[in-house]
């Protein structure tokens, strides 16, 4: 017997139907409002300032918390075998040494670069030139 | 039968998928672990790139428009309507596919066609964000916004912007060709005849993934 009908025989009977999609559902909504909320909140603080980047922190874990609902509910992946769950997820681990090592050298080319070539830095001090209808359009 | 045992260590002991899964479901999964991989590399290359610039553009300064709005500043809010459609479009994929498992033709077909509708809504938002956005002179290689503070901007975020969402944009549309073909699939009887709707749920896990992404863009270059 193929496994086909079999594996449709299992996962008929996990997860928890229609009531746990409607959770979800409030759940990924709520947590959609909260984010536009702290979005909106942030909106008139100094783009330096600690309490920004607290935020924007914030947010990066609700969204996280967004991706985990939608995987594990609505792709129903919390409800597959381990073995597939694993298979799925570890490989993701690599996110965090690609985040982590791409972010940093980013930030380093930035600052070598402002470092050792100051007309770079002085250039992008200069205010962006007023543009007028005609440079508005496109080639 | 003995499916209901899954992680025992006889799982790899042949005979059985110890993914307890079909062989195209499981492809599916591959297929959009590698496709996260694809749009991880774009998303990462724009916050590299973020991170080795002087100054951004303020995404409140961009992103404000919202059709028949004129000029009005209203950061968010267009985008918000966007996330919220594709949210639920989500929904109702997972219900159609709720549907599939009860064998309900006619449930599928309605749900279906509730997230056809949702993903067209959706493009139709981004088409008329993109058309907006570029009668204000931005597309690839042209930046018509300063950064935040005033200073002259590069055009890597706009060259960003429109190929993440582009990309994103067509992952949805293909997910709406895929959805539609499904629809004529469930409306031809073909499912019932097979005996299962697994089908109806790769082309969800697909649709899923859609939302998931957008998740991370609207994040990414709206929020933060």
């Amino acid at each position: 017997m193929d496994h086909t009908l079999e594996s449709l025989e299992a996962e008929q009977h996990v997860g928890g139907g229609k009531k746990e999609i409607w959770r979800v559902t409030i759940i990924l909504s709520v947590l959609t409002l909260v984010e536009l909320a702290l979005g909106f909140s942030m909106m008139d603080m100094p783009s330096d300032s600690l309490a920004k980047h607290f935020i924007k922190g914030v947010i990066i874990i609700l969204m996280l918390a967004k991706a985990v609902y939608i995987v594990g509910f609505f792709m129903h992946l919390k409800h597959e075998v381990r073995n597939l769950i694993m298979t799925v997820c570890v490989p993701l681990f690599l996110f965090v040494w690609f985040i982590i090592a791409f972010l940093t050298d980013g930030n380093s080319f930035k600052n070598d670069k402002n470092k050792w070539d100051r007309n770079h830095e002085e250039r992008s001090k200069e205010p962006m030139p007023k543009q007028d209808e005609s440079t508005h359009k496109l080639e | 039968m003995s499916t209901t045992v899954t992680t025992t260590t006889g799982s790899w002991k042949g005979g059985r998928s110890p993914f307890n899964v079909e062989y195209g479901k499981l492809m599916m999964w591959y297929f959009l672990m590698s496709d996260a991989f694809t749009f991880g590399a774009f998303l990462i290359a724009y916050g590299t790139t973020r991170f080795a610039t002087n100054g951004w553009p303020n995404p409140n300064e961009v992103f404000r428009s919202y059709p028949l709005g004129g000029s009005t500043h209203a950061p968010l809010v267009f985008v918000s309507i966007m996330t919220f459609i594709l949210i639920i479009s989500s929904v109702t994929m997972v219900l159609a596919v709720h549907e599939g498992h009860n064998m309900n033709r006619k449930g599928v077909a309605k749900y279906l066609v509730l997230t056809i509708i949702g993903g067209l809504a959706f493009l139709s938002c981004q088409a008329w964000e993109w058309t907006h956005l570029h009668s204000e002179g931005a597309w690839w290689g042209s930046n018509p916004f300063p950064n935040a503070d005033g200073t002259i901007s590069t055009t890597n975020f706009t060259n960003f912007f429109f190929t993440i969402t582009g990309f994103h944009g067509f992952h949805v549309f293909s997910g709406v060709v895929i959805n539609i073909i499904m629809l004529i699939m469930v409306l031809k009887g073909t499912f019932d005849r097979r005996g299962h709707y697994l089908m109806v749920e790769k082309a969800g896990l697909y649709w899923h993934f859609v939302d998931l992404v957008w998740v991370f863009v609207f994040t990414c270059f709206y929020l933060v």
